[in-house]
């Protein structure tokens, strides 16, 4: 980051990075810092009473099994999620790339779920998912299935996962396709030449030469999943049923909001900052080398 | 002169200060019709006189209501009453610095109050173990037994009474051509809670809370074993089918698949409303004559007013005020009949039936009887547990694993057991 | 295409539709749904065409309070929404933009320290650090204020990382030039970097819309009086009714409205739209 021409001013650097500095110091690293001594405490609800207990929170994380299985959960609905959403992603990009007509239209049409807010890309799955009154929950009915997302946590975490994919897809769908048309025609041409079809060229040529943005997609997809997922469980099935949605940060505003119990939460938060922390520089990594677009 | 001046200004202000109302801040999980009942009665006892303005705030379901209360409590923002379900009754009690008792406020400010007025049975489950109120009840059920008067008739059978009758009834309607018996609501609830109190048990040890926070979850004694298994066993012969945790179950007894339902009192008016093309009837809960020969009263489930510490002596002499208003027998007796909560004074319960209400509804006072039937006893007075919400839900978990064959009902009722006892620990250990 | 098989290029507008109908699935059922009766939809068999109902729905939300449980009208809620989104886009914008300036025009102490700060701010997400937030937005007095809903969502690590490395790919020469004319920094900002920014700007601009647009948890918390409630988070108080029955005849155009903003936004603007995607890089 050094550059040769530079001003060379006191006040003014400060004054033009004051208020980005106050607002990150004040709603992020004292949070943050509230956060780190509310895991070193057991509190009752309204903060009357406290007392340290040191690693307390965290011990007694690291021996619950709830924990583990949110761990488990999050991980099957991050797999969930990525997978789902990158398949569908990879083909329909795959289609519009071979076709000429119609290539900007269809991009059109397929961009907008990403402005959808993930609450109510919530609210429209779950409705037609319904137990009572889902168009699809009815047409399930005529093949002998019986959905009921709020009893069965299979069905549960299926339609959260569809509902998280649902809206990522836009994303991985306008990165595949510039990776495929960046992939210069003339290698495909040489191949075609060589007699190789449709399948075998897309298996030796376009998808080696797409696994940066496959790989950086994947990065993408799981803080995705992992981060912004939170509107979509809380409209959908806000955790449940029973805890097969209830994912890490889900379960960190459940403990902490609805069980009350704010060391436990905070000492899960302090675990994720880490885990998020880890990510960021696997991403950031990402930026500096830059996939090419 | 400048003395003179800002006396004059100061009085001024005063003046203005007392003239214009008190706003008084009421935060509340009514949505839907009964959040409109709500703004209501605000508005009600807003034109009723001038000195307050009572304003309502709905916060969303019980859960998000109590916790956004704590969290502005924390934040020193809290509204002056809120509404708590009576899961969060522990919670609140033991937050003695930030609950203001109602019995204290309604003597702080002066205000005529009579705890005697109210029904025991309601205000048992929100007092001290003296007998004071700490809490103003407002929207309080009890579970009942709703039926398909059609059906039954089918089938050539009365509404089961007992536990045992159940059996019989149940495979009568399954002769009969229905593909279920009866389902239920809320089944920790139900099944364990109002069922331990009916049966004299104890759901948890120390006065099924109310002695100590150092309670301990009884609800695996043999009765309850022999009846989650007898619940088990009738699921297999579909005699008993599971709907869901909360009221998910309705619609099997709306649309006639089930012709038995237990559920809240307060689901009178969505019963009535929803059910298709038959006639309903209520009655009391059954209870299993081998173990009790009367059986004690069920206790409630619904929500009640907190009064939260931190605001001035004019804002709670309005909310004694309004407290006062809500107890009004017109006001309780609107309430009760509107929405099939229970009425929380015995004025109210006689007003309504003076007016002719429970004559015109059958069985919309079904509830009433079964709640005052006797006195409540240390098992029947209600429940104090923390963490209860999450206790609840292991119930669930546990529960559902019987009914998916997955667990007998001993191993699921000592697991949920040993699993609820762990947070009243750790909720033992945070409050004290 | 390489080989003219038709039957293939056939076959891919085909999937491609399929693709499209599927994506569009529930945005379509959610119109339906919002043009017919409450009956209609609560009795579990939605036709698949729109009702009659579409004005009635539409204009008791717009115009008449949404529903009980929020003492609002939509019109209200999409204008709390509109200020919400607009003072995070313009916020971050400007802040991230002054703040990126400092750190790669600027030679002065702890610029390296200063950086690494707001590229902390990318590890905390909100929901993360939610309780200790909420208690510093109430303890400074912003509940239920403009300023509490949008202030504390305004720094931005992804905006600033995007200025800097714009303003890294600036040639030195022009910062030499505008040396030679006389130019201080705040006119070498205004004259110079701001005009040769406006597409990045732009393209920022309708990423951070729709972010500020759908937020969700944070109005949930710092909102207790009505004026200022969001659309989005309102559709959640809509369908908390407790036991009573959720009124979807409201609930699903007011749905349908609150999504119709951000997504007119990233269809007319989809250039600047992918622009900015791919620039932020998330």
């Amino acid at each position: 980051m050094s550059r040769i021409s530079t001003y060379n001013h006191r006040l003014l650097p400060w004054l033009l990075l004051a208020p980005q500095l106050a607002i990150t110091l004040v709603f992020f690293v004292w949070p943050a810092l509230q956060a780190v001594k509310q895991s070193f405490l057991i509190e009752d609800a309204f903060g009357l009473s406290s007392e340290f207990v040191w690693f307390d929170n965290f011990n007694e994380l690291l021996h619950s099994e709830a924990y583990y299985s949110s761990f488990a959960t999050t991980f099957i609905f991050g797999i969930g999620v990525t997978l789902l959403s990158m398949c569908s992603a990879l083909l329909l990009a795959v289609m519009a790339d071979r076709v000429i007509r119609g290539a900007a239209l269809y991009k059109t049409l397929l961009v907008w779920p990403y402005a959808v807010a993930p609450a109510v890309a919530g609210v429209l799955w779950m409705f037609m998912f319904h137990p009572t009154i889902g168009v699809m929950t009815y047409l399930l009915e005529l093949v002998q299935i019986r959905w009921n997302h709020s009893l069965n946590g299979h069905q549960a975490m299926l339609l959260v996962i569809i509902a998280a994919a649902w809206k990522q897809i836009s994303y991985n769908f306008l990165f595949f396709l510039a990776g495929l048309q960046s992939i210069p025609r003339s290698l495909i041409e040489a191949a075609a030449i060589d007699g190789a079809g449709p399948m075998k060229r897309f298996r030796d040529i376009i998808f080696p030469l797409l696994s940066p943005t496959s790989f950086f997609l994947l990065v993408v997809n799981i803080v995705y999943a992992f981060f912004d997922t939170f509107g979509i469980i809380h409209a959908v099935t806000q955790g449940g049923p029973g805890s097969s949605t209830r994912t890490l940060v889900y379960k960190v505003f459940d403990d902490g909001f609805i069980g009350l119990d704010l060391g436990s939460s905070a000492a899960q938060s302090v675990i994720l900052m880490f885990i998020v922390g880890a990510m960021t520089i696997i991403q950031f990594k990402f930026i500096e080398r830059k996939v090419q677009y | 002169m400048f003395r003179k001046t800002v006396g004059a200004l100061a009085l001024s202000l005063l003046a203005a200060h007392v003239q214009a109302s008190t706003e008084v801040e009421w935060w509340h999980a009514m949505g839907g019709r009964l959040g409109e009942k709500v703004n209501e009665i605000a508005e009600k006892f807003n034109a009723s006189q001038s000195d307050y303005v009572v304003k309502p705030v709905f916060k969303g379901n019980y859960t998000e209501t109590m916790t956004a209360a704590i969290a502005a409590f924390r934040a020193k923002k809290q509204p002056a009453i809120v509404q708590v379900f009576e899961v969060g009754t522990a919670t609140m009690m033991s937050a003695k610095g930030a609950v203001y008792p109602t019995y204290e406020l309604m003597a702080d400010t002066q205000e005529p109050f009579n705890s005697s007025d109210y029904l025991a049975a309601v205000t048992g489950y929100y007092s001290t173990n003296d007998g004071k109120m700490l809490s103003m009840p407002f929207n309080s059920s009890t579970p009942v037994l709703y039926y398909n008067k059609d059906a039954l008739a089918k089938a050539g059978v009365e509404p089961p009474k007992t536990w045992e009758e159940m059996g019989s009834v149940g495979k009568k309607l399954l002769d009969a051509g229905y593909k279920c018996g009866f389902t239920t609501g809320w089944q920790s609830w139900v099944q364990l809670e109002n069922f331990s109190a009916r049966h004299d048990i104890p759901f948890a040890t120390r006065n099924n809370g109310f002695s100590g926070l150092d309670t301990e979850l009884a609800f695996n004694s043999p009765l309850h074993v022999k009846h989650i298994t007898q619940l088990a066993e009738w699921q297999k012969e579909g005699i008993f089918s599971y709907g869901g945790r909360r009221s998910d179950s309705a619609p099997k007894f709306y649309t006639g698949e089930c012709a038995m339902y237990m559920n809240s009192s307060a689901s009178y008016a969505g019963v009535k409303s929803s059910i298709q093309g038959f006639e309903f009837g209520v009655s009391e809960l059954p209870y299993w004559k081998e173990a009790i020969s009367t059986p004690k009263n069920t206790i409630i489930g619904g929500a009640t007013l907190w009064t939260l510490k931190g605001h001035t002596q004019e804002e709670y002499k309005g909310v004694a005020k309004f407290y006062t208003f809500l107890s009004s027998p017109e006001i309780q007796a609107d309430w009760h009949q509107f929405t099939g909560y229970l009425p929380i004074t015995h004025a109210a319960a006689e007003l309504t039936k003076k007016q002719g209400f429970y004559a015109e509804n059958p069985g919309t006072d079904v509830a009433i009887q079964q709640m005052t039937s006797g006195t409540p006893t240390a098992n029947s007075k209600g429940l104090r547990l923390g963490n209860f919400v999450q206790i609840r839900d292991i119930i669930n978990e546990e529960l559902e694993n019987v009914w998916a064959g997955k667990a007998t009902a001993k191993d699921a009722l000592d697991n949920a057991v040993k699993r609820g006892n762990e947070l009243l620990r750790k909720f033992e250990r945070s409050n004290s | 295409m390489v080989e003219n098989r038709r039957w293939l290029t056939l076959f891919s507008h085909l999937v491609i539709w399929l693709g499209i109908a599927l994506v569009a699935l529930p945005l379509w059922i959610a119109f339906v749904a919002s043009t017919h009766s409450s009956d209609m939809i609560m009795s579990g068999t939605l036709p698949f065409w729109p009702g009659e109902y579409m004005w009635e729905n539409y204009s008791r939300i717009l115009f008449g309070d949404a529903a009980d449980a929020v003492g609002v009208s939509v019109s209200t809620l999409l204008l709390n929404s509109l200020i919400m989104a607009l003072g995070i886009a313009i916020g971050k914008i400007v802040i991230s933009m002054m703040a990126a300036y400092a750190i790669v025009f600027f030679e002065f102490r702890f610029r390296l320290f200063s950086f690494w700060m707001i590229f902390m701010t990318l590890m905390l997400p909100v929901e993360v650090r939610i309780i200790p937030t909420f208690e510093v937005v109430a303890s400074l007095g912003l509940l239920d204020s403009y300023t509490g809903l949008t202030l504390p969502l305004i720094a931005s690590a992804t905006a600033t990382f995007l200025f800097r490395q714009f303003f890294l790919t600036i040639p030195k020469e022009m910062l030499e030039a505008a040396r030679v004319d006389g130019a201080g920094p705040i006119r070498f900002l205004f004259d110079i970097l701001l005009p040769l920014s406006r597409t990045n700007i732009a393209a920022l601009f309708v990423i951070m819309f729709i972010y500020g647009w759908n937020q969700y948890l944070w109005p949930l918390l710092v909102t207790n009086d009505e004026n200022y409630y969001t659309v989005v988070m309102s559709i959640q108080r809509m369908l908390a009714v407790g036991d009573d029955e959720v009124a979807w005849n409201v609930v699903m155009p007011a749905t349908v409205l609150a999504m119709l903003p951000p997504v007119l936004v990233v269809v007319l603007m989809q250039r600047l739209f992918v622009k900015g995607l791919v620039e932020t890089e998330k």
